[in-house]
């Protein structure tokens, strides 16, 4: 017995291979479990009760890397930090995001110093970036839903 | 038992070890004893073990780059100093310890013994001091480096070491910052 005979006509909905995989990306997106200073705070925030990120599908934080396909880098990496930070990126499976998240994370913030990177993007590359110090949980989840406008926008042909 | 009563240090080390002091500094409260480098663990070991004093617990070591050693306020004999922070548990005072020490002629590094057969808490104190300033003690049992990475080049608490190696971006020199700034490849 089928889904028609089931439940009634349904219909038939039409698409392309590209929509239909952009669109199971954008809602099961794992973030990977980890917060380097005041921004995992926010972080955890978003993800709690109050904000609610289940909403997006992105609430489920895998604690290894080769199980998530998002990483929101939440605090200052320090140049003592930077090797540990693209070891994890370079573990997880593809395809891969990167939210830079507060303004040490985009840019090194306040602290233009010799022990924090000027920017996380010296060491991967980021899709979005969050303003903020440390930004709102508002903030944050507007900054992951750029990113699944961007992950729909995405192209097969520019796959590797 | 007898505690036999607090004698006053600056006295007693004067005139057990004559020479070892420098000069001594009394500011706000607090007394300091500058001690000639080749002294130094004399003096540690007498102001820990000798009766009235007993300085039996190291707060903290801390180095300090004057830079330009000579002139100015104090009138410093050297450019680099490293200062020893003693507590009395039993007499409930505090005694500050200050070498100076300088490079070497040829740019070698300023070099101290180390005062951890004395005090063993020293021992990270040190490194702290050794890892940010470039200072050698010499007989510490580790001599790696306690916060920077292990490959760091430079010491960066001192005076002559760059504070960012980014300049500030603003409207009129971002495209100048951006040309250099490096960016990850996938």
């Amino acid at each position: 017995m089928g889904v028609t005979q089931k439940l009634g006509d349904l219909g038939v909905v039409t698409t392309t291979l590209e929509t239909a995989i952009n669109w199971a990306r954008t809602g099961a997106t794992w973030p990977l479990l980890f917060g380097l200073a005041c921004c995992a705070i926010e972080y955890m925030s978003t993800q709690g009760g109050r904000y609610d990120l289940a909403r997006f599908g992105m609430e489920l934080n895998r604690a290894s890397p080769r199980q998530a396909d998002l990483m929101i880098v939440a605090g200052r990496v320090t140049r003592k930090m930077a090797p540990v930070v693209r070891n994890l990126y370079d573990q997880m499976a593809n395809p891969k995001w990167v939210i830079a998240m507060g303004d040490c994370a985009s840019c090194g913030g306040v602290y233009n110093n010799y022990a924090v990177v000027q920017g996380v993007d010296e060491i991967i590359p980021v899709d979005v970036y969050v303003a903020g110090c440390p930004p709102r949980p508002e903030q944050l989840m507007h900054g992951i839903l750029t990113l699944q406008e961007k992950i729909m926008g995405e192209k097969i042909k520019d796959w590797a | 038992m007898q505690i036999k009563p607090a004698i006053d240090p600056i006295e007693a080390v004067s005139a057990a070890l004559p020479g070892a002091l420098h000069s001594v500094v009394q500011y706000a409260g607090e007394t300091t004893l500058v001690v000639e480098v080749a002294h130094l663990l004399k003096v540690v070991s007498y102001v820990r073990d000798t009766a009235g004093l007993i300085y039996n617990y190291l707060s903290d070591i801390s180095a300090v780059d004057y830079y330009e050693p000579t002139g100015g306020i104090g009138n410093r004999p050297a450019r680099f100093a490293v200062n020893y922070h003693i507590y009395s548990m039993l007499y409930n005072r505090r005694l500050r310890l200050k070498v100076y020490v300088d490079e070497g002629d040829d740019g070698s590094k300023p070099v101290v013994p180390s005062i951890v057969k004395v005090w063993p808490a020293g021992n990270w104190l040190e490194r702290e001091a050794s890892d940010m300033m470039g200072i050698v003690f010499e007989g510490n049992p580790d001599q790696r480096r306690l916060l920077m990475p292990d490959d760091w080049q430079g010491h960066p608490h001192r005076r002559d070491y760059p504070l960012g190696y980014e300049t500030v971006q603003f409207s009129f020199n971002v495209e100048e910052i951006m040309k250099h700034k490096p960016f990850a490849k996938d």
